[in-house]
């Protein structure tokens, strides 16, 4: 990451009636009347719309500079706790961009599809051993949308059944998506405690599990990096009361062919391929969210799922009465699952169980050199990632968790994830990952270790090497500026005359700061 | 040990460091009823070479659009990439970042992200939009859930019936266990929906209608008509929209459309199976705290200078956890970035003709067709963008495999996605397609209805 200012927006770069010339000047079929009298003038626009003029290299140079404030696990160790930041495997790039994979049209006939069903099916099934589940949907989107989407299998499932349940229990150390999915499922929540140990707390469990309990979502190991080994307890209790035992599976990494969920007593979990097999993470998404579950909920995943027949062709099964539907178009983000199988298939069942063992291995090393500095309140070992605490910090001498990840930044690598998850206070969740070496592991103990002999003034204002520091969020949050809006004296000049009033007021507050509002 | 750095050598000091002998003695937590006592029963690991050869053996069982003209649509287009949009998003720096949290080392993504959101807005004429959201399905269900969260008036949604069906199965699975009416209006004889049809609909109180411009036959809906009355009700109105044919058509923002989604794969995205696309979601500006999925905002950092956050976070839910939103977490970073840079290089000249080459491409194949003997257009005189539906003498499915059979993937049987369209296939054309392209699938057609 270089520390230049970041380049001006196109909007501010574009010049009136510059362009680049990417199709031909007309289409060649023979008719060439004017467009009114193929559409009706009544839907046409007076003039395209008012995007940014710009040239083919003013565009290149635009988002080669823009490429370079960014930090990326191509060029930094990037410990973000929860996300399981490894490296993408440049092979996996190149086979999913095959023209044979990239060129498929979602409803192109089944016969076209061979290649990519029998990719698709082998998916399935590996997921399903992985998971030791029965039963795969490949189609949620990521994996916020697989936890709704086994969540809506789990209410169709009871409807099914006509055995009306309502409350979905989650532990306080659960990701945010879990209470999120479970509100829009239609279910109400309820927080169960986590103990001294950072596990759930059975007593509180218990208390709250009754017959009106449908799902019970537990992340294991917990996002503070612990295998839960009540976990047998757990499904027993569940058992009992008749309800389910989701699996958050963000953090498979820790787990792959050590233990599978099924063995553990879940009936249904989510993946994250991108994190979990590696796909590129690309700035916020795309993701993948596929759902594995027991048989006995198997008719309720979302239809399509692919088929094989007996002559060995394979075949989208839309046949699925009990299914709860769709959840997304098409098929799912197949161009991440594509990344996966080529990920699952570099490794084989030894590869990826060393995969774990290597990622708790660099966990609990990385634990190991930096704990008597940064206590870490739970757990003796950690499995794929661990929960530091910078609250001795904070008492001392007024350093933050914030201040921790933002100097990291000037050593020019990625910061922990921060104060979550929300039970330990000032919380530092760092997860180096498999694909780190111990010489990395090693420097950034030691720069941690050496952030907190430093003053504290030098940390609050930290970071001091990157293109911009501390921006103001509670500003930004009060008076929100979501777009660029050409300058109000000159409407046309970049191209956009469309500022609305409302707008226009959020130009004003912006205008001591920004060189190109009024 | 495909991508494990540290050698046997290092296995053993970080052992020794860590104070156990072996690296299974950090798995003692698992109780050993539940461990694997096996192996995973997956296929042993391949080579980087021998992976290769696997997967081009798989794509070679594949006939995409490479293989065969595509004249598919449906809500995904064979639109032309340019160049320069694999060459910059596929640039470490984007591609192998996450999420901005750290906006100091993440100015890259957040400045690319606010350009994406004026673009957005830019385009479809409204105040604000989002990050991006999963596709164009999940935007659908995305923006009724926020219509009704803005409005106070019950749980019913008007939703119009020549709005992809896929779209409206997503929203009928999200919403099924909550408190939420789907009404639908059915279209009209012309393939769209009746203004009077939809002023009955909603002679109820409704918070939200839904209309897709250019519809789901890629008919043009009288769509100022219909939000027109939409508004008028009460509702909100919700236009999905094909952005490519914003080249061309009015802007949603310019006829009064509250909340604006549609499937952006098109702007600069491969049809990829079916994804990973990105849905958009454009709104007016008093509905901004009501907004699923990422935003970010423009303010200053301690020096005073410009630079881009993740902001109102307040609304998602690794804060508000069950009182957010939506339930989103991802946006689609990646397919955003390439549909900016999409529109940057193509500009407002560039994407006028990709929308109107795809008119003329797509009114001279429905020309030719109709020419044909046991071929019609399905919807006689009524206006559409780059797509139409024919209806034919025979059975679909058996007319399109012939049709493949010459080198073309022909057409989409409607029979499942409709009531009333046996006999209907939906055909689309884009820029991409040539006269030469276009007249062989004519002759396609010809030989199969022979």
């Amino acid at each position: 990451m270089y520390k230049l200012d970041p380049p001006a927006l196109l909007f501010e770069t574009s010049r009136p009636g510059r362009r680049t010339a990417i199709l031909p000047a007309f289409a060649d079929v023979p008719d060439q009347r004017p467009l009114e009298e193929l559409i009706p003038a009544g839907f046409l626009a007076d003039s395209p719309p008012p995007l940014p003029e710009l040239g083919e290299l003013d565009v290149v140079r635009h988002y080669t500079n823009l490429s370079t404030s960014n930090m990326a696990i191509d060029a930094n160790f990037y410990p973000l706790g929860s996300c399981t930041m490894k490296y993408n495997p440049k092979r996996n790039e190149r086979l999913a961009s095959l023209p044979g994979m990239l060129a498929l049209h979602p409803y192109q006939d089944e016969s076209t599809l061979q290649g990519v069903l029998t990719l698709l099916h082998e998916m399935q099934e590996y997921l399903a051993e992985i998971a030791g589940l029965h039963a795969v949907s490949l189609q949620p989107a990521a994996g916020a949308q697989g936890e709704l989407t086994a969540l809506l299998v789990a209410a169709a499932y009871f409807r099914d059944k006509a055995d009306r349940r309502t409350r979905v229990l989650i532990p306080d150390s659960a990701h945010g998506t879990n209470p999120a999915s479970a509100h829009l499922a239609g279910f109400e929540t309820q927080t169960i405690k986590s103990n001294d140990k950072g596990l759930v707390d059975l007593d509180d469990l218990r208390s709250k599990l009754d017959r009106q309990t449908a799902v019970f979502m537990i992340t294991n190991p917990n996002t503070l990096g612990l295998f839960d080994h009540q976990i047998g307890t757990i499904s027993q209790m569940l058992r009992e009361q008749g309800a389910l035992l989701y699996l958050d599976g963000a953090n498979m990494n820790a787990i792959l062919g050590m233990v599978r969920p099924g063995d553990m007593g879940v009936d249904l979990m989510h993946y994250n391929p991108h994190k979990t097999f590696s796909g590129p993470h690309g700035g916020g998404g795309p993701g993948a969210g596929p759902i594995a579950v027991r048989d006995h909920l198997a008719p309720y995943l979302p239809a399509p799922i692919v088929g094989r027949r007996d002559d060995g062709t394979y075949f989208l099964d839309l046949d699925r009465p009990k299914s709860i539907g769709r959840v997304r178009s098409f098929f799912g983000n197949v161009g991440v699952l594509v990344r996966a199988y080529c990920y699952i298939r570099t490794h084989g069942p030894e590869g990826l169980k060393n995969v774990s063992r290597h990622s708790v291995l660099n966990a609990n090393y990385l634990r190991a050199l930096v704990h008597d500095v940064y206590p870490v309140p739970h757990g003796e070992t950690c499995m794929h990632e661990f929960v530091a605490s910078a609250r001795g910090l904070a008492r001392e001498k007024g350093v933050r968790a914030m201040d921790i990840a933002k100097r990291l930044l000037d050593h020019n690598m990625h910061a922990p994830t921060v104060y979550f998850p929300l039970i330990v206070p000032e919380a530092l969740m760092i997860e180096p990952t498999e694909t780190e070496s111990r010489a990395t592991l090693d420097r950034f103990a030691a720069v941690l270790r050496t952030i907190a002999e430093e003053d504290p003034a030098l940390l609050h204002d930290a970071p001091h090497t990157t293109p911009i520091s501390r921006p103001d969020e509670v500003a930004a949050a009060r008076n929100p500026i979501l777009r660029w809006n050409a300058p109000v004296a000159d409407p046309g000049a970049n191209g956009n005359g469309h500022s609305t009033a409302s707008a226009q007021r959020s130009s004003s507050h912006a205008a001591a700061t920004v060189p190109s509002a009024p | 040990m495909a991508y494990i750095l540290n050698t046997d050598d290092d296995v053993r000091q970080m052992l020794d460091t860590i104070g156990v002998g072996e690296i299974d003695e950090l798995f003692q937590s698992i109780p050993a009823e539940v461990r694997l006592q096996r192996a995973l029963n997956l296929p042993p690991a391949l080579s980087e070479l021998s992976l290769t050869a696997h997967l081009i053996d798989l794509a070679n069982h594949n006939q995409g659009g490479d293989q065969m003209p595509c004249f598919l649509g449906g809500g995904v287009y064979d639109h032309f990439v340019p160049a320069v949009v694999d060459q910059l998003a596929g640039r470490g720096e984007f591609y192998t970042a996450y999420t901005p949290y750290q906006a100091e080392a993440s100015q890259g993504t957040l400045q690319a992200v606010f350009e994406y959101q004026t673009l957005v807005a830019q385009l479809t004429g409204m105040d604000v939009s989002n990050a991006s959201l999963y596709d164009g399905g999940s935007a659908v269900t995305e923006a009724a859930l926020m219509a009704l969260a803005v409005q106070d008036k019950g749980g019913r949604i008007v939703v119009a019936g020549t709005i992809h069906p896929e779209h409206r199965q997503i929203l009928e699975t999200y919403t099924a266990n909550l408190d939420v009416q789907i009404d639908v209006i059915a279209p009209d004889r012309t393939g769209r929906i009746a203004a009077p049809r939809l002023a009955d609909a909603l002679s109820k109180p409704a918070a939200a209608v839904i209309l897709q411009h250019p519809n789901v036959f890629g008919l043009l809906e009288d769509i100022e008509g219909l939000v027109r009355i939409a508004r008028d009700s009460g509702a909100l109105a919700i236009v999905s929209v094909d952005p490519i044919s914003l080249g061309i058509l009015k802007r949603p923002g310019d006829y009064g459309a509250d909340i604006v989604v549609g499937e952006a794969q098109g702007l600069g995205n491969y049809l990829s199976y079916g994804g990973p696309h990105l849905g958009i979601l454009a709104c007016r500006e008093e509905f901004v705290r009501k907004i699923p999925g990422r935003l970010v905002g423009q303010t200053t950092d301690r020096n005073g200078k410009r630079c881009w956050v993740l902001t109102l976070q307040t609304r998602e839910q690794h804060i508000r956890r069950e009182k957010a939103t939506s339930n989103i977490c991802t946006n689609q970073g990646l397919l955003a970035l390439r549909s900016s840079i999409y529109l940057a290089v193509m500009g407002p000249s560039g994407l006028r003709e990709a929308a109107e080459q795809s008119t003329r491409n797509a009114h001279y194949a429905a020309q030719e067709l109709a020419k044909l003997r046991g071929v019609e257009l399905a919807f006689g005189d009524s206006p559409f963008f780059k797509e139409f539906v024919i209806r034919v003498k025979g059975d679909p499915n058996a007319i399109l495999a012939e049709v493949r059979r010459h080198g073309y993937h022909g057409g989409i049987a409607l029979k499942t996605w409709s009531a009333g369209m046996d006999d209907a296939i939906l055909i689309a054309a884009t820029e991409k397609r040539t006269k030469a392209e276009i007249e062989g699938l004519v002759a396609a057609y010809r030989s199969a209805l022979a």
